[in-house]
């Protein structure tokens, strides 16, 4: 009986680790495929599609650099991220503060309207929106797609600041206002310095949605010289390019800075991912 | 007095400013839009004339029709992430690597996933050559070139790459769970089955609920990049779903009467699930679950 029962729980055991690690190779195929690629000479590539490279091929690299146009996109892409982040950020700060420590007629319905835009897909509005950026004349432009990145990014960032905010203690605030510090003081002085662990969970899971956008990109940044890393990864297929080990490279170091903000920030990450559950 | 009344409104006013110019005047121009029709360079109003149109496209059509069998991709991922944060709640070996790895499918740009994808699923591509190799020649099929494929192909790629979601969100639920419950359980006798069925669903119940109404919105309104960059709807129409077909009809047939008729139609029924998920979500605490 007993042996029975070890057999058993040992079966267990192993059909649960089989299951786990199917399902962890699935997923770590395709990352490894990029990876070795991204290394090999384009008939290495051909010859041996999954193996390793045979030797370590660096040229890939300079073959993605190449021309400079990749710098360009990753320079494009991170002034996107950096603009719209912090204008975001910034903005969504002051309206939680007043969600989480103002009183005011019509808050509840407010809060809950602007929590329902965080599921609005983007390509809903995107007709209208070009049609006011082409008025507006901020087609191809910066300035125009960043205000479009800070809109879409508004609902979740107010939604995880507020909830932060209303985590901090009352006390705090009464005592600065007793000080006599204004509510702009109390704002700058206690409540941002307070919230570094949700600012920074708020700018790494933002920035990593700006960096991996494609459709407002597409749209509104068409000219060369302005496109995004990601529009310009996009077009690699299309354009029937043969040269898959170099695309690879390419694609390799797109993803760099993911897996860096990745690294730092993962707690943080995981957690605004999970509260927010932005798209 | 007066000041305090309007102190919230002065925080709240940049904010707001934002959401209306991106949000709010562009679903109000949507409406307008969709009503009209470009007639010697001004927009006159038709009626519904437009939403007639669209129904008689078959393209259109087809474009639902496909929304609709991604559909399939989420009861498949509810169950495999509940069966996969399951088994890793019950601290399997190496429990905390499966957990990041299962997660870093998310992470990725899903241009880079797509790209890397359309590689893999290519005739002479990796898993092609793998089948061969194998002896599964057989089975070495134009994955991403078949009319038949390219639908299923693509939703194997939207699972990989979404579901890592529910495993994170399903464990963070679980760890939660008073373990004592389970303990009760256990002296009792219950089996395997019987503890998760009778302990863990109901104490899921709210995140599984979350979870499948933000992943049914997701392949309704939110697959554009996949398609874009794997099949751009092709081969012919097989793999066109709404959002390509907006993207299509504004920007390539330059008819943006007909893509706001889309969008509108895309906005209402999106619209039922967003209020299903706010309050859902009201109800999930997804947050407070994490501590």
């Amino acid at each position: 009986m007993r042996h029975h029962f070890t057999a058993r729980a040992f079966l267990g055991g192993f059909v649960r680790q089989v299951l786990v690690i199917a399902a962890t190779l699935v997923v770590l195929f395709p990352i490894y495929f990029l990876v070795v690629s991204a290394f090999k000479t384009q008939s290495d590539y051909i010859t041996n599609l999954w193996g390793l490279p045979h030797s370590l091929h660096l040229d890939n690299f300079n073959i993605a650099l190449a021309g400079g146009k990749f710098f360009r996109r990753f320079a494009n892409s991170t002034i996107l991220a950096v603009g719209s982040v912090a204008l975001s950020s910034f903005l969504a700060c002051l309206a939680a503060y007043a969600f989480a420590r103002m009183k005011f007629r019509g808050k509840r319905f407010l809060f809950n309207l602007i929590l329902s835009l965080m599921v609005i897909p983007p390509v809903v509005m995107i007709v209208p929106m070009f049609v006011t950026m082409v008025r507006w004349q901020l087609v191809n432009t910066y300035q125009g797609t960043i205000l479009i990145y800070t809109g879409l990014l508004m609902p979740f960032s107010i939604y995880l600041m507020t909830n932060f905010f209303q985590t901090i203690p009352h006390e705090i605030i009464e005592a600065a206002r007793m000080d006599g510090c204004s509510t702009l003081g109390v704002f700058w002085r206690i409540m941002l310095p307070l919230s570094g662990p949700a600012l920074v969970t708020l700018v790494v899971v933002n920035a990593l949605w700006v960096w991996n956008e494609l459709l407002i990109a597409l749209v509104f940044l068409q000219k060369d010289d302005l496109k995004t890393l990601m529009v310009g990864i996009s077009a690699l297929r299309s354009r029937n390019y043969t040269n898959i080990p170099a695309t690879m490279a390419g694609l390799v170091i797109a993803t760099i800075p993911i897996v860096v903000v990745y690294m730092f920030g993962q707690r943080y990450f995981i957690r605004g991912m999970t509260s927010g559950a932005v798209k | 007095m007066r000041t305090k009344k309007i102190e919230p409104f002065l925080f709240l006013a940049p904010a707001l400013f934002v959401l209306l110019v991106v949000f709010g005047v562009p679903i109000y121009r949507l409406f307008v839009l969709s009503f009209q029709r470009q007639s010697q360079g001004k927009q006159i109003f038709v009626g519904l004339s437009n939403y007639k149109l669209i129904f008689m496209d078959n393209v259109f059509i087809q474009a639902i029709q496909h929304n609709g069998t991604l559909i399939i991709c989420v009861p498949i991922m509810v169950v495999a992430a509940l069966l996969l944060s399951i088994l890793l709640f019950e601290r399997i070996r190496g429990w905390q690597f499966y957990r990041t790895t299962l997660f870093l499918p998310y992470l990725l740009p899903i241009t880079v996933v797509g790209l890397v994808f359309s590689y893999i699923f290519q005739f002479s591509g990796v898993l092609n050559g793998i089948l061969n190799a194998i002896g599964l020649k057989f089975l070495a099929l134009d994955w991403l070139g078949s009319t038949h494929l390219a639908l299923p192909t693509l939703m194997f790629v939207i699972i990989w790459k979404e579901m890592g979601f529910g495993v994170i969100l399903f464990l963070a639920r679980l760890m939660s769970v008073d373990e004592e419950l389970y303990d009760a359980a256990k002296i009792d006798g219950a089996n395997w089955l019987q503890l998760h069925l009778n302990i863990t669903l109901p104490q899921l119940s709210t995140v599984i609920e979350f979870f499948t109404v933000i992943s049914i919105i997701t392949m309704l309104s939110w697959v554009f990049n996949y398609v874009y960059v794997m099949t751009n709807g092709g081969p012919g129409n097989a793999t066109i779903v709404t959002e390509l077909y907006i993207y299509l009809m504004a920007f390539q047939y330059n008819n943006i009467n007909l893509a706001a008729a889309v969008s509108v139609l895309l906005l209402l029924v999106t619209g039922i699930f967003i209020f299903l998920e706010l309050y859902l979500r009201d109800r999930a605490e997804v947050g407070e679950a994490l501590g």
